[in-house]
């Protein structure tokens, strides 16, 4: 497995409403590594994602992608990333085939078609009923399936497994080791344990929390 | 990979998709514009005299109020659900994608005001001569509520009850149109020349369409972030 580095963060530090969330964050994303962001709510998981997808700009620190900074290679960055919020970014009144081809529009979702990327992600069936018909387990499934579609190489993944089922957190990971094998990277956050023990974690909180 | 083009009209055409499944939303500011301006000769007088002086006012502040209302949910809804940041996380320009939510914006919105607005003349009694500047000025004046209105509604879109402060925000950069844009009937109904009136209002129109996108593209970068 190659252990080039993708993503590298130096020295974040983020301040909110004149406190400090992070202090001197640093880490490295390989590829072929999945991360796992843990720790108490409020303690900066989805701001670390944010500041990691370059919505949420930081106070000091840097940030690079292959070396180069993100600043400068921002374009080519939003190429290499897909982030999936914690709100699924789906449209209620649209049915989740019509949400995965404006996402596909805009984003390079080009590995398979979103027909296919919907039945591997359990939802045959449920293509084109209205988002608002779905349960919570299954738009969020349709909100992952864009990661059966997508060419990024990094995916950053706002508490994914959030009313998942045991069979969709079962094949959540299995597309999260794959990508890992085909030497992409993954940072998730979640405060729940993966299932599957394969899975590499690194506990970025404690880093925080010790430089706080 | 993606094409400028396909994101554009992607855009555009889901934008276009969720007002038609939203049909309450997409009636709500039109059905504003024509109550207000049905009420008036209930309310004032029917006299056509009368209305016939007040109608360009009229019929313009209606326009206005009617896409002021809709301006929230321009980003707010995209906000809300989390596609704004897929939006803003595309590698195509931002400011392109937000022109081409401010298009479908105009085309649900300013577009259907527009269409309205001959009916309303004639109900307001407006004479014949105004009609043509009242379209006109009407096209170019919606669209710049709309090229403005998204920086407004760029900024505020974080904000919990943000409405008031968009208000506040874009209300004196309407203002302008609105005056050229009455002016530009009431010159005709006059009898004087409209030209340069309706230039200016051109300008307005080309002016924000050049500087919209970018500030509204700048604005979101900004205001996603409370």
């Amino acid at each position: 497995m190659s252990s080039q580095s993708l993503l590298e963060f130096q020295a974040l530090t983020f301040e909110r409403d004149d406190w400090p969330l992070f202090n001197g964050l640093s880490g490295t994303i390989n590829a072929g590594e999945i991360l796992q962001i843990t720790g108490p709510n409020g303690c900066g998981k989805t701001t670390l994602l944010h500041i990691l997808a370059t919505i949420q700009p930081f106070n000091t620190g840097s940030l690079c992608w292959l070396g180069s900074d993100i600043s400068l290679c921002r374009q080519q960055y939003l190429s290499a990333i897909a982030f999936i919020g914690h709100k699924p970014g789906l449209k209620l009144s649209l049915t989740p085939r019509e949400n995965l081809q404006w996402l596909a529009q805009l984003q390079p979702l080009t590995r398979c078609t979103s027909a296919e990327a919907l039945v591997r992600i359990g939802l045959a069936g449920f293509e084109d009923v209205p988002c608002h018909t779905l349960s919570a387990g299954q738009l969020r499934r349709a909100a992952l399936a864009t990661l059966c579609m997508t060419q990024a190489s990094l995916w950053l993944l706002d508490e994914p497994l959030t009313a998942l089922d045991v069979q969709g957190i079962a094949d959540l990971e299995a597309l999260l080791l794959a990508h890992a094998a085909q030497g992409g990277a993954v940072v998730l956050s979640s405060h729940q344990a993966l299932i599957n023990p394969v899975v590499r974690t690194l506990a970025l909180d404690a880093m925080a929390e010790a430089e706080l | 990979m993606t094409t400028l083009s396909g994101a554009f009209f992607g855009v555009i055409r889901r934008d276009l998709s969720i007002a038609m499944r939203h049909r309450g939303d997409l009636l709500n500011p039109l059905f504003f514009f024509l109550i207000v301006v049905t009420l008036v000769p209930l309310s004032i007088s029917p006299e056509p005299a009368r209305l016939a002086a007040m109608a360009p006012g009229m019929i313009w502040i209606s326009a206005l109020l009617a896409t002021l209302l809709a301006l929230d949910n321009l980003f707010q809804d995209d906000f809300t659900d989390g596609s704004l940041v897929q939006l803003m996380l595309s590698p195509q320009p931002l400011w392109l994608l937000v022109l081409a939510k401010i298009i479908a914006h105009w085309l649900v919105t300013g577009l259907p005001v527009v269409l309205f607005s001959p009916l309303l003349g004639l109900m307001l009694s407006l004479p014949e001569e105004g009609f043509a500047p009242l379209l006109l000025g009407l096209v170019l004046g919606t669209a710049v509520f709309s090229l403005l209105g998204a920086v407004g509604a760029a900024l505020t879109v974080a904000l919990h009850k943000g409405s008031v402060l968009l208000s506040l925000l874009v209300m004196p950069l309407y203002v302008p149109v609105l005056i050229f844009g009455t002016s530009a009937v009431q010159r005709a109904v006059d009898g004087m020349s409209y030209g340069g009136v309706m230039a200016m209002l051109a300008a307005a129109s080309a002016f924000s369409l050049l500087v919209a996108p970018f500030a509204a593209a700048g604005a979101l970068k900004v205001g996603i972030n409370g």
